[in-house]
Order: structure tokens, then sequence, then C-alpha cells
């Protein structure tokens, strides 16, 4: 099983327990997704809840909040999160602002699906990870599924979500294999979680760089390092006590992230550390982020531009110098 | 003057003729109340008056059910009042006080009321379209019979959330009338200045979406063709509905007003869409000038008693600040 036939799971299980839940967005129907998430899915459940919008992201991004209010459950899904910025006066001026802007009267169960990230040579327009953009918003909240489970998972929890939900599905982690979910369900949309227990430093990541994380934590242990890897699953919001813990018990942190270093959510996360746990740390907090450039095509220069196992374990190296 | 009103509507009676002109004089005076108390100091913030456009709400308002949807813009205490929200708490919420229909979050340009179904003031223009659409959505999807009605602009016609939300509602045949009140201008720029066609009800043909304009200061004609427009919308087909009315005060409590002359507005003014009404139902001796008396007595003491609505109300505790960012239970 995919990472991409989780999340089809999560889709079409959800369908099939409520009426009230539909997918819409570009391509989703006919076409079988542009990613072939929802392939297959149109067979299933006919037109009416599968449905091929046009291309007007901030048409149906707020046809999907009309929709949540009056009474429905959409899943809306945006082709990349490059697009998403079309519909960026929908997300952030209405779907985030209208409970507390009604006085607590209208809230909004929408749920936004899209892709996000680097690694498949798609350039500047198809390539940016802006969920830590979106973290910095007020009124929805932001899920970064790295795992099969969180796949399937995070969207049924989405949808049982009185708010807007938006998950960033990172398009490398598409064909990532895993074994088939035994009895998925919903899973808690709150907490990281630590995926490898370790000593030495802490990583804090999430999305297509946890693989790359934990591939280095395995490295490093040939060579005596003991690398926590901790994935934060939610960015917004953030899980401050998880943070904290593991910083707590390794004394030295690494946060990798896909998005830009500056101003981005490994900034944010730097900040909570020297705010609430800064007499803990060995070391000042270190970060492995994309170069500040637009994503170019060249494999050679996304690759360079992107973290890597290569610059993790350098990066740890550099803060745990007397190990090895 | 009543030689300017389109007398081809039917006659409405004399209970239904006085509650037209309850409505529009309560938005009158309410609205200049306001001024009053913004001048005050008691209301700040943006505000944007609605005076001169009364018919237009009213009209197309008493074509609709209670259940049925309003997403409007930020000129919108005249249809807020008309969907039948409390003046009170209208009021209490340009205070900033919590007893205000959004628990004064919102203000003048979000007003809000889940009874009424008043989905909001949006203060983005264009934004309230797709939002219509997703309502009037829900609606098909579900198989109720409601109508989602949203106000707008003639700006926002220039907005391509206007031309996508015009689109998907034709092409999925949504119940959604899209309701453009012209005003002639955009803030302060003319609608000759930013349409390539002034015509804006001849829009609806690019999407196959039925349309009409109508002289939006004759409340008769609003309410005439409202109702053809309604019950098209309610057999789950979308319409487009132009209005061609005038804002007789300023854009807000801001402007110059230099972007158009003082002959325009007074001529303008010649055809009051409260004085049109009365005056035409005078004339066919369905109201009288005791009735319009009564009625604004009536409406004084609403005005008054909003007034000590809000002066009554209370503030919010700052430890509140941060509800309503989530949701605090879940959705029943």
């Amino acid at each position: 099983m995919t990472f991409r036939d989780a999340v089809r799971e999560g889709i079409r299980d959800a369908m099939r327990k409520d009426a009230r839940v539909f997918l819409m967005g570009e391509d989703v129907g006919h076409y079988g997704g542009c990613f072939a998430v929802s392939k297959g899915l149109l067979a299933e459940f006919g037109p009416g809840r599968i449905r091929d919008t046009p291309l007007m992201e901030s048409a149906f991004v707020g046809a999907g909040i009309g929709a949540a209010l009056g009474g429905m459950k959409p899943i809306v899904e945006i082709m990349t999160c490059n697009f998403s910025l079309l519909a960026l006066d929908q997300i952030m001026n209405t779907a985030a602002t209208l409970l507390h802007m009604s006085g607590g009267q209208f809230n909004v169960p929408l749920v936004i699906r899209m892709a996000t990230g680097g690694g498949k040579q798609l350039a500047a327009q198809h390539s940016h990870s802006l969920e830590g953009w979106y973290a910095h918003i007020p009124g929805i909240k932001v899920l970064t599924p790295a795992t099969l489970e969180d796949g399937y998972g995070m969207l049924t929890s989405a949808l049982n979500d009185p708010d807007p939900v938006l998950i960033f599905e990172n398009q490398t982690l598409y064909n990532m294999e895993g074994e088939a979910l035994v009895n998925p369900g919903a899973v808690d949309i709150a907490k990281a979680r630590v995926r490898r227990e370790g000593k030495d430093v802490s990583i804090f990541t999430y999305g297509a760089s946890l693989n790359k994380s934990l591939d280095a934590a395995a490295t490093l242990e040939k060579e005596g390092i003991s690398v926590e890897v901790v994935d934060l699953r939610v960015l917004r919001p953030l899980d401050d006590a998880t943070i904290m813990a593991s910083v707590a018990k390794t004394h030295r942190v690494l946060i990798v992230d896909e998005g830009w270093r500056s101003g981005g959510i490994s900034a944010e996360i730097s900040a909570r550390i020297m705010e609430q746990a800064f007499y803990e740390l060995d070391k000042p907090v270190t970060r492995v982020c994309s170069a500040e450039v637009p994503m170019p095509y060249a494999k050679h220069l996304e690759t360079a531009a992107l973290p890597q196992v290569e610059s993790i374990i350098a990066a740890i190296k550099q803060l745990v110098p007397d190990h090895g | 003057m009543a030689k300017n009103i389109r007398m081809n509507a039917p006659l409405p009676d004399h209970d239904r003729a006085r509650q037209l002109l309850h409505t529009m004089v309560l938005i009158r005076r309410f609205e200049e109340k306001c001024v009053e108390l913004y001048s005050a100091s008691k209301i700040r913030g943006f505000m944007h008056l609605y005076i001169g456009e009364e018919a237009v709400a009213t009209g197309v308002i008493e074509q609709l059910q209670p259940d049925d949807a309003i997403v409007a813009t930020y000129r919108e205490h005249g249809q807020a009042l008309a969907k039948g929200m409390s003046a009170g708490s209208i009021m209490a919420e340009m205070y900033g006080k919590v007893e205000g229909c959004a628990r004064g979050r919102g203000g003048s340009m979000h007003l809000f009321d889940a009874k009424t179904r008043f989905c909001g003031g949006n203060a983005i223009v264009g934004g309230g379209l797709p939002l219509a659409v997703g309502l009037a959505l829900a609606d098909k999807m579900q198989n109720r019979k409601r109508v989602t009605v949203c106000f707008f602009g003639e700006g926002a016609v220039a907005e391509g959330e206007f031309h996508e939300s015009m689109n998907l509602a034709a092409l999925w045949q949504l119940p959604v009338l899209f309701l453009c009140e012209n005003n002639l201008y955009a803030m302060g720029t003319a609608l000759r200045l930013t349409e390539s066609v002034t015509d804006i009800a001849k829009k609806g043909a690019a999407y196959n979406v039925e349309s009409a304009a109508v002289d939006g200061m004759d409340l008769l004609a609003v309410s005439e063709a409202a109702a053809k427009a309604v019950a098209h919308v309610r057999e789950c087909r979308p319409y487009l509905l132009e209005c061609r009315t005038y804002r007789f005060r300023a854009h807000s409590m801001f402007d110059a007003e230099l972007y158009r002359s003082k002959d325009e507005v007074t001529e303008w003014k010649k055809r009051d869409p409260i004085t049109l009404f009365f005056e035409a139902m005078k004339a066919a001796s369905v109201l009288s000038d005791a009735d319009f008396e009564a009625v604004e007595k009536e409406v004084a003491k609403e005005v008054d008693d909003a007034v000590a609505f809000a002066e009554a109300g209370t503030w919010e505790p700052v430890s509140d600040l941060t509800r309503f960012v989530y949701s605090e239970g879940q959705r029943p």
C-alpha cells in the first residue's frame, strides 16, 4: 500500500460513512486526480460527490466554505500549494476569520488538501512548501502527514473537526510504500510524535523530511550518535510540550524544514525553544532548510536546494562534535 | 415626482405598503442616527451608509422566506435590518459591545446572525460570491428549496470571483441570486472607468445566467423583479439581478467626494426611494400622511431603543479575546 492509497482510502471510507462528505477540485473526477489520489472515486460515488471544478481556485475554495456553512463536509483538493495562493483570500480572509468575526456563530468545517514540496523537478511554480506560511494564520489547523497511518487518519480527523483544516501532502510521499493499514481510523491532530528515540540530539521535522531525518539517524547510530527524531505532524497548533520534552532529554536541537529559513516554521520552533527551554540547551539551535531561492528545475540544483540526508548528517556532526 | 414611478407594478394593499415604508424608513433613520453616533465617537472604524439605496434591500428581501440566506457586503446595515435582525443587536455591534450581533468582533462591516441566516457582511470586494455559491451548493446537495441571495456592488463585477462564481453557479445550476447593487461608484471610481461593458445585466449572457436590470430607486419595480428572480432561483437556477441605484452619502465616513458633482447628487436625490414610494402610495390612496407620521413615530422609538440597548451593553472581558478562533464544542 502506498501513501496515495492511504489518502484515497481515507476519502473513500469517509464518503461511505457520511453522505455530507464530498470531494471537489480540479481534475479530481474524470482525470483521477493530478496525483491519482482520487482515481476510481468518480466511478464509485458519481459526479454529484466527486466534483470536477473549473480552474478557479478562489471560487471553489470559497464554495467549499459556503458548503461547509450549509451543513456539508467538503474536501477541497488544490493541486499544489503554489496554486493555493489564488485562493489565499478565501482561506485567510474568510475560512480563518468567520468564526471569530461572527462572535462564534459560523464555524467552517472545511478540509483543504494540497500537494506540497519539491524533489520532482517541477521548478518554481509547483515545488514550494508553504505549510509554514499557512501555520502563521490563527483560525486554521495545519497538518503535515508523513506516514500511511497519518495519510488516512489525518483526513478522517480533519473531517471530524468543526473548523477549517489544511492538509499538506508532500508530493514525493505519494509513492511511499508501507504496511497495509489494519483497522485505520482517526488519529490525534494535536500532538507531535517521537518516531525514533535518541539521547544525543533531537531533530524536529515533518513531511518528506521525516524519512530523510530517519535515514540520517540510522547512519549516525553506526557512528555512535543517538538521534531522536520528532515528527511534528501538526504545524498549527504546534505541540510545544513534546518539543520541550525532547529538548530537555537531548539538549541539542536540529530543525529540518523544507520551507525557507527566513520567517519560516523553523524560526518559530527555534524561538519557542528559546522562550521555553533555553537553559536546557547545550548548543545553539541549528536548522537545515531549503535554500532561499525559487526552486530550480535542474536536478543537481534542486537537490542542492532541498534538505538532504547528507546535509542533515553534516549538521548533526556540527552539533555533536565529540562523538563518532 | 410621482411621474417617475413605474406604475405598472401591481399596487400593494395598505398593510404591505405600510410595512415596506416602515422598513425603508427604519433603515434611513437608523443610519442617520449612526452618523450622529459616529461624530460622537460612539461608533468607530469604517462605516458605509446605505442611504439612498433602501428600496433595493427592502424590495428584494420582501420576497424571501425566513430560512433563505443572505451574503452581503460591508454596506449591509439595510439588508440586516430588512432580514429581521434587531436594530439593537446591530447598534450594539457598532458600539463594539458583547451584546452586538457578533459580540463586537465584527463592527459595522461584519454583521452576522445565524438565526436569520444573515451570513455576514464581507469586506473583501467579491469575497462573498463564492461563499454564496457554496451555500447554494449545500442546499442543492441536501435537496432543500432554499434561496441564497448574494448582494454585491458593481465594483465587484471587476473581480475574478464574480466571473468564477457566475460560471460555477450556472454550470452546476445552483439556487443563488446574484444581486448587483449598481450605485455607479466603486468607492470613488466611476463604473465607466472600470468596466468595458457597463451594462452589468448583459454579463449574465456570457455564463448562461438569466438576468435583468431594474430601477433600484423604485421599490415596487425592485420587488416585482425580485419576485421573478427568486421564483426562478427557487427552481434551482441562478439569476443575476442588477438594481440601478445611488448612494446619497459619501462612500464611508472618510470621503471628501471629489469624484462626483454636487449637481449629480442633487439630481439623484430627487428620486429618493422613500419619497417616490410614499408619494405614489398617497396618490393611489393606499397610504396617507397619517400613516407616514405613525411610521416615523414607530421607527423613532425603535432607533431610540436600539441606542439605549447599545449604551446599556457591556464590554466583553479581555480574557475572552482568543475565544472563537477555534470552536469550543463539537458541532451539533
